[in-house]
């Protein structure tokens, strides 16, 4: 082993065509190294469209146990032309670049300082299977094999993953190990294998799994109970309700009469998508929809309604870049706003933000417990980058003694014991009322709407009696600040700055954390996990004068939203924005961060790494 | 102010139905429409029909969107659960509270702007769903809590009250609604009770979704003279073409029918609907027979009214393509719906 031997910790960018299979290459790359026991992260950058443009996945193996971008590429694999000269560009010195050398290479694209690997994946290919499709399919998992020889990957487990992948489709198994075999054998014949970056077995990724955001939070789904699943497709949130209707279709289907335990509606739109929602949880029936920022536009009528007359509704928002269409299929945390205050009139929602897939499940479960505690919309903020990439992480888990948190709900019994029954009416003084379902109980009637109403639920046009209710909401706002998830509050304590963010960004901030302190500079670190947000946040803000705000849009959302709904001075935050599209890498961070130390107290904003 | 109480007093001879209930029990809080308003005779109208086939107050679910008609939710069955919602999107809380609980009764009303305009597309897909509800437009051609603009069901030439004379072609819902496949579309005139009532009644029990467009009219911005949505052009050009009765399954048929004439439809519970033509070159249980029937007399300026088009459609009821149990969604144990650790432990091993 030579001191240039960098095990375990390296990038892999590999730059490819959409629809020519390739996605399947890169999952067997990443699948076969993380059951070599190696923390891996892949993260895929694809276009919004079916075949023919370019895409990018990206590879990033680390012993360290980093999920996020490190910002750098150390192995470029050249499979699309079209994209050949920025990808090259992209290397970082010192790194390696493969690719197809069935046709010369462009010299004027020549590096020096990184090693060429040429390989003819193509005239292989060509040579060895038949039809056009095929042959392109192929070649991607040509290149699989290559990188396989280089980086020392055990053909056992690409075989074994194979397997598993075509266990209905036999023979695509030894087509594919076929290819992989070509690259791996051409490689080892014609270059030193493998190379100083390279993968060794460890054992660090027991009890973890690779899943996604939006199937975890659709299990979530179906194991909080939800029963009306309705939706309009979006990207990025079309996979989340994909995948609810999978479980459900496996889970859900009544063993003995086949019937099914769930309705799933493809909406006309998103405005019906969530009038779907509020109907059925109106009705007693836990009901969730998926959408994504344009989405949530079109839902804002219904929202208000929802914030009004208080009926629960669990809406997942998977952010992807705006403003309007955006870049459909790129990741940004640019709905925090939208989010909270989604509605015309004084209306603001409580929202949660999951960093992980595996936060996406348990928020998942807590959404419904608190949209039906709090008689409200709760918006559940994914963006792409968790919805769409498997991220590692520890293995879901259930509860067994878990009950549903129906909330205020008066049933049969109650009903017969009261006297009279009023919707509005504020009993507990904890601002949250008591409500009925439809065909329970003669007394439990009562009429629910989005205009004036008093509180015992009559319609109104006075001042005093509408007032009345609105300042109860307000009530019920801040009784949510002790339901909702608490911060995740790292660091000493003792640190005078400190960083502040939400969601994805919280595997960058984790590495660029380390990477900091390794440079001498200690910070603490507060991962909001809600809004509104509760006295865990305003005491952290309090206790710090300087406080990085990290996250994934131009407008400083989440400092816009800390200013308006915190005590915090707003001179103490300073903002690190990223918002090109790709998941906030820890570099960029970390420059931020020093950067701002370096140049005093000048603020850090719109840099785009 | 659009809510009144009712003075609660009801006279001990008032005739009680099957739950002991009297009419005033399915009364609602007082209108504060226009006099006059053809609205509240629908009110009337549900009023006697829910009461007539006794439906439990509870059991009710009263749906609707925004404008004058859907105002009238508040107006009848004070037991019943009301859910006015927002313009246009009245059908979506109709079906996503249908979905959770497929037990109770669903009735949506909604009017020629909510329905024919801002809330068409949710009013089409309602109908292709088959959303077990009743729909009913109350269709005055005009928006009257706006002050008198157009609606998108005013027919070509029909003035305004100001003068203006429409020029779009109008949107019919009976001929969109046969087109989209309802397989229960009714037309009906406010005025006429006696054909109404029955109508809601059949309309309450058919499973799946029903729709009654009842011309309506408003008193203070169409009711003039030029416009086909008055009262007086109303009873001049409405035709009733079809009866249809609505038969409980306890009661037998004793109407005398001429043989050919009178055809009946099954509903689910074993009551059923019958239908007496008027006209006998027509067949309402064909949907392009009734389609090409009623279109051809609009063209003639004749509208035709009555239980337009009725066929059973029960195999393609939401719940029926979905699967879903017998025992309402809201209802199932919390058991039913929860997979367990073990299973998620299952699960797991995909993602490895």
């Amino acid at each position: 082993m030579g001191s240039d031997d960098r095990i375990n910790d390296f990038v892999i960018k590999i730059a490819t065509v959409n629809g020519t299979g390739s996605a399947s290459a890169n999952t067997l790359l990443m699948k076969s190294i993380f059951r070599s026991g190696i923390p891996v992260m892949g993260k895929n950058y694809f276009p919004s469209n079916i075949q023919g443009l370019p895409t990018w996945y990206e590879i990033r193996v680390s012993k360290d146990g980093y999920v996020a971008r490190s910002g750098k590429v150390d192995i470029m694999v050249c499979m699309n032309a079209e994209t050949y000269a920025r990808d090259v560009r992209d290397v970082a010195a010192g790194g390696y670049l493969i690719y197809d050398s069935t046709w010369p290479r462009p010299a004027l694209l020549k590096r020096d300082d990184v090693t060429v690997i040429g390989v003819p994946l193509a005239r292989m290919c060509n040579e060895h299977f038949k039809g056009v499709r095929t042959r392109i399919l192929m070649k991607n998992i040509c290149y699989a094999g290559v990188l396989a020889a280089l980086l020392d990957l055990d053909l056992e487990r690409i075989r074994e993953l194979l397997a598993e992948t075509y266990a209905k489709k036999p023979a695509l198994v030894e087509s594919n190990m076929q290819a992989i075999q070509l690259g791996y054998d051409y490689a080892r014949a014609h270059f030193s294998c493998p190379l100083p970056l390279r993968v060794a077995r460890m054992d660090k990724t027991r009890g973890n799994i690779m899943i996604d955001g939006n199937t975890a939070a659709a299990l979530g789904c179906v194991y909080a109970g939800a029963t009306v699943a309705a939706w309009y497709p979006i990207t990025p949130s079309t996979s989340l309700m994909d995948a609810f209707k999978s479980f459900a279709d496996k889970l859900r289907i009544d063993p003995q009469t086949g019937k099914a335990n769930f309705a799933f509606i493809q909406a006309e739109d998103e405005l019906a998508a969530i009038g779907m929602v509020l109907g059925a949880n109106w009705n007693g029936a836990r009901s969730f929809t998926a959408t994504s920022g344009p989405g949530v536009s079109l839902m804002g009528e219904f929202l208000g309604l929802a914030y009004y007359a208080e009926i629960p509704a669990v809406l997942f928002d998977v952010q992807r870049v705006g403003p309007s269409t955006g870049m459909p299929t790129r990741t940004q945390q640019c709905d925090v706003l939208a989010a909270a205050y989604a509605s015309h009139g004084d209306t603001k929602h409580v929202c949660l933000y999951p960093a992980n897939p595996e936060e996406c499940f348990y928020m998942a479960v807590q959404a419904f417990d608190l949209a039906e505690r709090l008689q409200t919309p709760v918006l559940v903020l994914l963006d792409l980058d968790i919805g769409m990439n498997d991220w590692m992480c520890r293995d879901l888990q259930w509860d067994d003694n878990y009950q549903p948190d129906r909330g205020k709900v008066l049933g049969k019994e109650d009903l017969e014991k009261i006297d009279k029954f009023y919707r509005y009416l504020d009993k507990d003084e904890d601002g949250i009322t008591y409500r009925t379902f439809p065909g329970v109980h003669p007394k439990g009637a009562y009429f629910t709407r989005g205009s004036g109403h008093t509180q015992l639920g009559t319609y109104t046009e006075d001042s005093a009696e509408y007032q009345l209710v609105l300042d109860r909401l307000l009530r019920k706002f801040t009784t949510a600040k002790r339901y909702v998830p608490k911060p995740v509050i790292e660091g000493t304590g003792a640190a005078k700055a400190a960083i502040v963010s939400i969601g994805s960004c919280d595997g960058a901030v984790h590495e660029a954390l380390d990477v900091l302190k390794a440079r001498g500079v200690q910070l603490d670190y507060l991962r909001i996990r809600a809004f509104p947000f509760s006295e865990e946040v305003e005491k952290f803000l309090a206790d710090h004068e300087v406080l990085y705000v990290v996250e994934q849009n131009r407008d400083a959302q989440l400092r816009s939203l800390l200013t308006l709904e915190s005590r915090v001075e707003k001179s103490k935050l300073r903002s690190l924005l990223h918002y090109s599209g790709l998941p906030v890498s820890s570099k960029f961070i970390v420059d931020g961060v020093l950067a701002d130390l370096g140049e005093g107290r000048r603020a850090v904003a719109g840099v785009v790494s | 102010m659009t809510f009144i109480p009712k003075p609660k007093i009801s006279h001990p001879s008032l005739p009680r139905n099957e739950l002991g209930l009297t009419r005033r029990d399915y009364e609602g809080a007082l209108s504060t429409l226009c006099a006059g308003c053809g609205h509240d005779s629908i009110t009337a109208g549900i009023i006697e029909a829910c009461w007539g086939i006794s439906v439990r107050p509870e059991n009710l679910v009263k749906l609707s969107g925004i404008g004058c008609s859907s105002k009238t939710t508040a107006y009848f069955v004070s037991g019943g659960h009301g859910f006015n919602s927002v313009h246009g999107r009245m059908p979506s809380i109709a079906m996503g509270a249908n979905a959770a609980n497929r037990d109770l009764y669903y009735i949506g009303i909604s009017g020629d702007g909510d329905s024919l305009s801002i809330g068409l597309g949710q009013f089409c897909h309602a109908i292709r769903r088959n959303v077990n509800m009743l729909y009913i437009i109350e269709n005055n051609g005009v928006y009257g809590l706006t002050k008198g603009q157009f609606s998108a069901s005013a027919d070509i030439g029909s003035k305004a009250k100001k003068g203006e004379v429409n020029q779009q072609p109008p949107i019919d819902p009976v001929l969109l609604a046969m087109n989209l496949g309802a397989g229960f579309v009714a037309r009906s005139f406010s005025g006429d009770k006696a054909q109404l009532v029955p109508l809601i009644q059949a309309g309450l029990k058919y499973p799946g979704f029903a729709l009654i467009d009842v011309l309506s009219p408003c008193v203070t911005f169409n009711d003039h003279e030029g416009s086909t949505k008055s009262y007086a052009f109303t009873r001049e050009n409405y035709e009733p073409v079809v009866e249809a009765d609505f038969v409980p399954k306890q009661r037998e048929i004793t109407a005398d029918y001429a043989e050919g004439e009178a055809m009946s439809v099954m509903l689910h519970d074993g009551s059923r609907v019958l239908l007496r033509k008027l006209a006998a070159d027509y067949d309402p249980t064909d949907a392009h027979a009734s389609y090409d029937y009623v279109q051809q007399h609009i063209a003639q300026g004749e509208y035709l009214t009555g239980l337009l088009h009725c066929r059973p459609t029960v195999a393609t009821e939401f719940h029926a393509l979905n699967r879903t149990p017998e025992q309402p969604l809201n209802q199932l144990p919390f058991s039913a719906l929860n997979p367990g650790s073990r299973q998620l432990e299952k699960l797991m091993a995909r993602y490895r």
